[in-house]
């Protein structure tokens, strides 16, 4: 199944954790934070939260700004 | 002495204390390397942050946390490109998840050329965001008025700009950004418009909190040279404020005493 990850659709496995998408994409999960379907998935719960097909998922980092 | 010549008096935003009075953002500079260095030189406590998308076809880039430590400078994290209260609000709840703080910097910018601040959109994410429980600095319009509102809605610190984001023409309105001083309860700092050290020095003699650079360092020739300026400007603008300028005079007034003289 798929998942838009950003704006663009990425493969998984399913019934894939927001942890494991995150470990997928090799991302460091104390760097980002993650909006599941408009909604911030706490990062307590990233082991629990299961991704559903189609779900919207928006990952952010801190970049340099003024 | 006192010790008041070598001990910062130090200011405080939010129940949290610094003794610098520089704040600096990150973006815009060549590399991290160079704005992990200049913010060293800078001497600053708190830098200004952005939030955005992850590159996932890229996870392995360095990130800013890895230049610029969070355990070590207190991020302050902004809404640029928000131009809704909506957008200003989903932004930085991400910026907390991330984070875990609560103190955050709002701006609301009006379309180039100007990127002036949108004080309509400005005051409605401020409402919406003190309502979810941030501590808002904002950074706003030099209206003494539209300053006085935002500090009456709850707003942490009051960030009037003095001049255009990245224009470096430095404070263009002297009078208002002195008039919102003396009206406020919270700390005002100059954000905006800074272009060399003697501006951010000026802006401290106005009797602001403290200043926010970004571009006047991150695209000067030397980044980490003109941050150290910065510091120094920010440090005598302070002092000299603190000290007390003479009376300005128009006309002269000797220096050495005209009594004494041999003849």
């Amino acid at each position: 199944m798929a998942v838009q990850v950003n704006g663009a659709p990425v493969a998984i496995q399913a019934g894939l954790s927001v942890a494991g998408l995150l470990a997928q994409l090799a991302l460091d999960t104390r760097k980002v934070a993650v909006e599941r379907n408009r909604e911030i998935v706490p990062r307590s719960q990233y082991g629990e939260t299961r991704l559903a097909a189609g779900d919207e998922i928006e990952i952010v980092h801190f970049i340099g700004g003024g | 002495m006192d010790g008041s010549l070598t001990t910062d008096d130090g200011w405080s935003v939010a129940g949290r204390k610094f003794a610098s009075r520089l704040i600096v953002g990150t973006g815009k500079y060549k590399d991290l390397p160079t704005t992990a260095a200049a913010i060293e030189a800078s001497g600053a406590e708190m830098v200004t942050v952005a939030v955005r998308r992850v590159n996932v076809a890229d996870a392995a880039a360095p990130m800013l946390q890895d230049y610029v430590s969070p355990a070590r400078y207190t991020y302050l994290p902004n809404t640029a490109g928000c131009f809704t209260a909506e957008q200003a609000v989903r932004t930085l709840r991400l910026a907390r998840e991330a984070g875990g703080w609560n103190l955050v910097k709002l701006e609301v910018l009006g379309p180039a050329p100007t990127l002036y601040p949108d004080m309509q959109g400005t005051f409605e994410a401020a409402a919406a965001l003190i309502a979810d429980g941030f501590e808002v600095m904002v950074y706003c319009a030099d209206d003494p008025i539209a300053a006085k509102r935002l500090e009456e809605m709850g707003c942490v610190a009051i960030m009037p700009l003095g001049a255009p984001i990245g224009s470096g023409l430095g404070v263009q309105n002297p009078l208002m950004i002195k008039m919102i001083i003396e009206n406020a309860k919270v700390p005002v700092l100059v954000d905006a418009g800074v272009g060399t050290a003697y501006d951010a020095a000026f802006a401290m003699e106005l009797g602001c909190d403290a200043v926010l650079v970004n571009s006047a360092i991150a695209l000067a020739d030397d980044p980490v040279l003109m941050a150290r300026a910065m510091k120094a400007g920010v440090e005598a603008g302070r002092l000299a404020f603190r000290a007390g300028r003479i009376p300005r005079a128009a006309v002269a007034s000797a220096s050495s005493p005209m009594t004494g003289l041999i003849r």
